[in-house]
């Protein structure tokens, strides 16, 4: 194990440095899936997929377009109940506890489980309003000085907070692409959620405002469990510390990032990262 | 690569490239021309029939807003007004025998022939008139000139044995000879007043004992036959109010909703298949047949009084609803899918996604939407000559289950009028007023959008 640290650290400088070589898996796990499969109508986009998914850590989803990575992660917080025709089958269980229970409410689940999506979506609203958004329909705040504790805490979190202090009352669609993807961070980790789902989080963002944000997750991950669908490489290496590839729809191979970047078992997971198939 | 496009061979296919891009850049820029100028010309066309509509209204209904007035000076010539003194209230020991009795006075006013006085009034004003007969000298006053002298006396009985100046209207067929709507060469059988009649009628013009104002009276007076003159809009105005309230009070929540719950919570069933298709179809369904329907089941079935704005209201409910669903789940069908996943990814239930984000992003267009399917509604005439708007009624209904006329419908009435001379720019008159209320509705419409789409 060591000596795989080693290795990733001279092929890759931006390696999280202070990463833990060992397996992630011996943290707590948060997540645990097993089995799961998704029919979109007849057609069936998962095939028993089966992840352990660690807390306080990094887990990227790679795979080439159309493999089922969003949906895997829509499967997480149960956003595929709100696609007509789409059907999940299997378990996942949120810290042992069956998400798909009918006893489980799903807005209550997706209090817990945060989604950043692909492309900036930020409500028509002030920015304020933006982050106060979930704790007010969760009610989480008992006063307006709470509320305002909370939104001024998430946007700082988000690394938002010096760049909006000002215009805290202007509409969220008026910040810049990088901004306003800051900005639904900073409206996901408002409502105090345990897990954070991130689908492409920078595919709309230049190098920079990526930059800032990878940033931000690997701040994140001290606190939340976050699960990162991406199409970069680099970017997978550089955040995560799991990674799970995907392809057709079979999870085809998942460990240790530094594994799956250096040492991959599957032959399609090599290709794939060679940039062979994709 | 570099070198392979310097190449000469590579140059002459490359120029041969060019020459057919451009050959078929004419091409395109022509097509777009073409498009261009027929785009251009339909708007011309459109816009140059608007034009001649309003023109032409305009042209017809502006001289109705004039009116002419007869100025008298009434005698209430004791001699004539041969009744008792009104009753006072002291004479009586209770209000009921003091009611009575003044009843019973205002009836023995009322049998008095008040149209001496008003013929009097007039051959004052005309000396030369004297051998006219009083058929003759009655017909350049409205009709209703003798009531409005009695209603002042009736109000003021102390006025027995003074002379007061009171404003009449001038006759339906006065006025047409004033203004020129009937033409002054025409002989003298085919003019509806005498010869002796028409030139008095000038004499007073030139003196001044007629002259023209403001036709308040299209504005306040409610309808009237025997007395065309002083017809007005009114009833009809009141009327299609009423209408208009309970079509903005049931058509916009009913179809709002429907639309929301068809759009946001509906599950896609058949059945909900087959309701979409029977609301497009809704849509399309003639006007008139809301008219039978309405008479069926709100007259025939439910007892509801026949010429009742309610009855008309509900009519026109039905006409807009297939509208306003239509239109709503448009503009809901609009709202990104990104804002809803926003709202479901933040935990926010559906209800919540649809009252916090959807709706408040498609109001504008639902607002607008709304409004000009009330607009629609407010010209419908068809529909409610089946419920019986098309009775005449001269009062204001206070109601909305009193009996009342409609603007289109009294349109409509007028547009029938026998006395087309005088009838005809009433009739333009009316529409003005409707075409202003339209006007007012859709400014309104426009004026909502851009407000809320600043704020938004
Ligand atoms: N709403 C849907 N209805 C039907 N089929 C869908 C739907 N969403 C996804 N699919 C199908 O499911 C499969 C997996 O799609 P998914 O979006 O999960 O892929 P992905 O790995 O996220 O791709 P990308 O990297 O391009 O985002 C694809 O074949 C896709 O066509
Ligand atoms: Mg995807």
């Amino acid at each position: 194990m060591d000596m795989l640290a080693g290795k990733i650290k001279t092929t890759s400088q931006n390696l999280d440095s202070a990463m833990n070589p060992t397996d992630m898996l011996d943290r707590q796990i948060r997540l645990t899936a097993r089995d799961v499969t998704v029919h979109y109508g007849t057609k069936q986009a998962l095939h028993g997929i089966s992840i352990d998914i660690p807390d306080r850590a990094v887990t990227a989803f790679i795979g080439p377009s159309g493999c089922g990575k969003s949906t895997f992660l829509r499967c997480i917080n149960r956003m595929n109940d709100t696609i007509e025709g789409a059907k999940v089958g299997g378990t996942i269980k949120l810290d042992g506890e069956d998400i798909y229970s009918p006893d489980l409410d799903v807005v209550e689940l997706r209090a817990r489980i945060g989604m950043v999506f692909q492309k900036p979506n930020p409500f028509p609203k002030s920015i304020y309003d933006n982050v106060a958004y979930g704790p007010r329909i969760h009610g989480l705040a008992r006063n307006k000085s709470d509320l305002d504790e909370i939104v001024v805490s998430s946007l700082r979190k988000a690394g938002l907070f010096e760049e909006v202090k000002d215009r805290l009352q202007e509409p969220g669609t008026g910040l810049s692409g990088g901004q306003q993807q800051r900005l639904c961070i900073a409206r996901a980790i408002a409502v105090g959620p345990e897990v954070i789902l991130m689908d492409e989080p920078c595919s709309a963002l230049d190098p920079i405002a990526t930059a800032v944000i990878e940033e931000l997750i690997d701040e994140l991950r001290e606190n939340y469990t976050i699960v990162i669908v991406t199409h970069s490489m680099q970017q997978a290496a550089r955040v995560s510390q799991r990674t799970a590839f995907f392809h057709l729809g079979h999870l085809i191979e998942q460990g240790p990032t530094e594994d799956i970047f250096t040492n991959p078992v599957n032959k399609q997971t090599q290709d794939y990262i060679m940039g062979r198939i994709g | 690569m570099a070198t392979d496009i310097a190449s000469p061979a590579s140059r002459s296919a490359s120029s041969e490239r060019t020459r057919a891009i451009r050959a078929g850049l004419v091409r395109r820029h022509a097509t777009e021309q073409i498009f261009r100028g027929l785009g251009i010309a339909a708007i011309a066309v459109a816009l140059g029939f608007v034009a001649i509509l309003f023109i032409d209204v305009f042209r017809k209904g502006i001289p109705a807003f004039v009116q002419s007035n007869v100025h008298l000076s009434v005698f209430f010539d004791p001699e004539l007004i041969d009744v008792d003194p009104a009753p006072a209230r002291d004479q009586f020991p209770s209000d009921a025998e003091y009611t009575a009795a003044s009843l019973k006075w205002q009836r023995s006013v009322a049998l008095l022939n008040w149209n001496t006085i008003v013929e009097a009034s007039l051959r004052k004003a005309a000396p030369e008139a004297g051998d006219m007969t009083a058929r003759e000298i009655l017909s350049i006053p409205e009709t209703d000139a003798r009531h409005e002298i009695r209603e002042m006396f009736v109000a003021n009985p102390s006025l027995l044995g003074q002379t007061v100046d009171v404003d009449v209207l001038a006759s339906a067929n006065a006025q047409n000879w004033i203004k020129g709507n009937i033409d002054r060469s025409l002989g003298d059988k085919q003019q509806q007043l005498s010869a002796p009649a028409r030139a008095l009628i000038d004499t007073f013009v030139e003196n001044g004992t007629i002259s023209n104002g403001f036709a308040w009276s299209i504005l306040t007076n409610v309808d009237s036959r025997s007395a065309p003159a002083s017809a007005g809009l009114l009833g009809a105005f009141v009327g299609t109010l009423w209408m208009m309230l309970i079509v903005v009070v049931l058509a916009v929540p009913i179809g709002v909703a429907a639309a929301i719950y068809l759009e946001e919570f509906a599950p896609k069933s058949r059945l909900t298949d087959l309701i979409e298709v029977n609301i497009n179809n809704l849509a399309a369904v003639p006007s008139i047949v809301f008219g039978l329907l309405g008479a069926a089941v709100f007259i025939n079935w439910f007892h509801l009084p026949i010429s009742a704005p309610l009855v008309g209201g509900l009519v026109l409910t039905l006409l807009t609803l297939p509208t306003i669903i239509i239109a709503t789940r448009g503009a809901l069908l609009g709202v990104s899918p990104a804002l809803r996943q926003a709202a479901l990814g933040m935990g926010a239930s559906k209800t919540q996604m649809v009252f916090h984000h959807v709706l408040p992003v498609t109001f504008p267009s639902i607002l607008t939407a709304t409004i000009l399917g009330v607009a629609h509604a407010l010209g419908e005439t068809a529909p409610l000559l089946l419920i019986g708007m098309k009775a005449f009624v001269a009062s204001v209904p206070a109601t909305p289950l009193d009996q009342a006329a409609a603007l289109p419908v009294q349109i409509y009435l007028w547009q029938g009028n026998e006395n087309r001379n005088f009838f005809e720019p009433r009739t333009a008159a009316a529409i003005m007023v409707l075409l202003g209320v339209m006007i007012l509705l859709n400014g309104a419409a426009i004026y909502l959008r851009s407000r809320l789409e600043k704020r938004a």
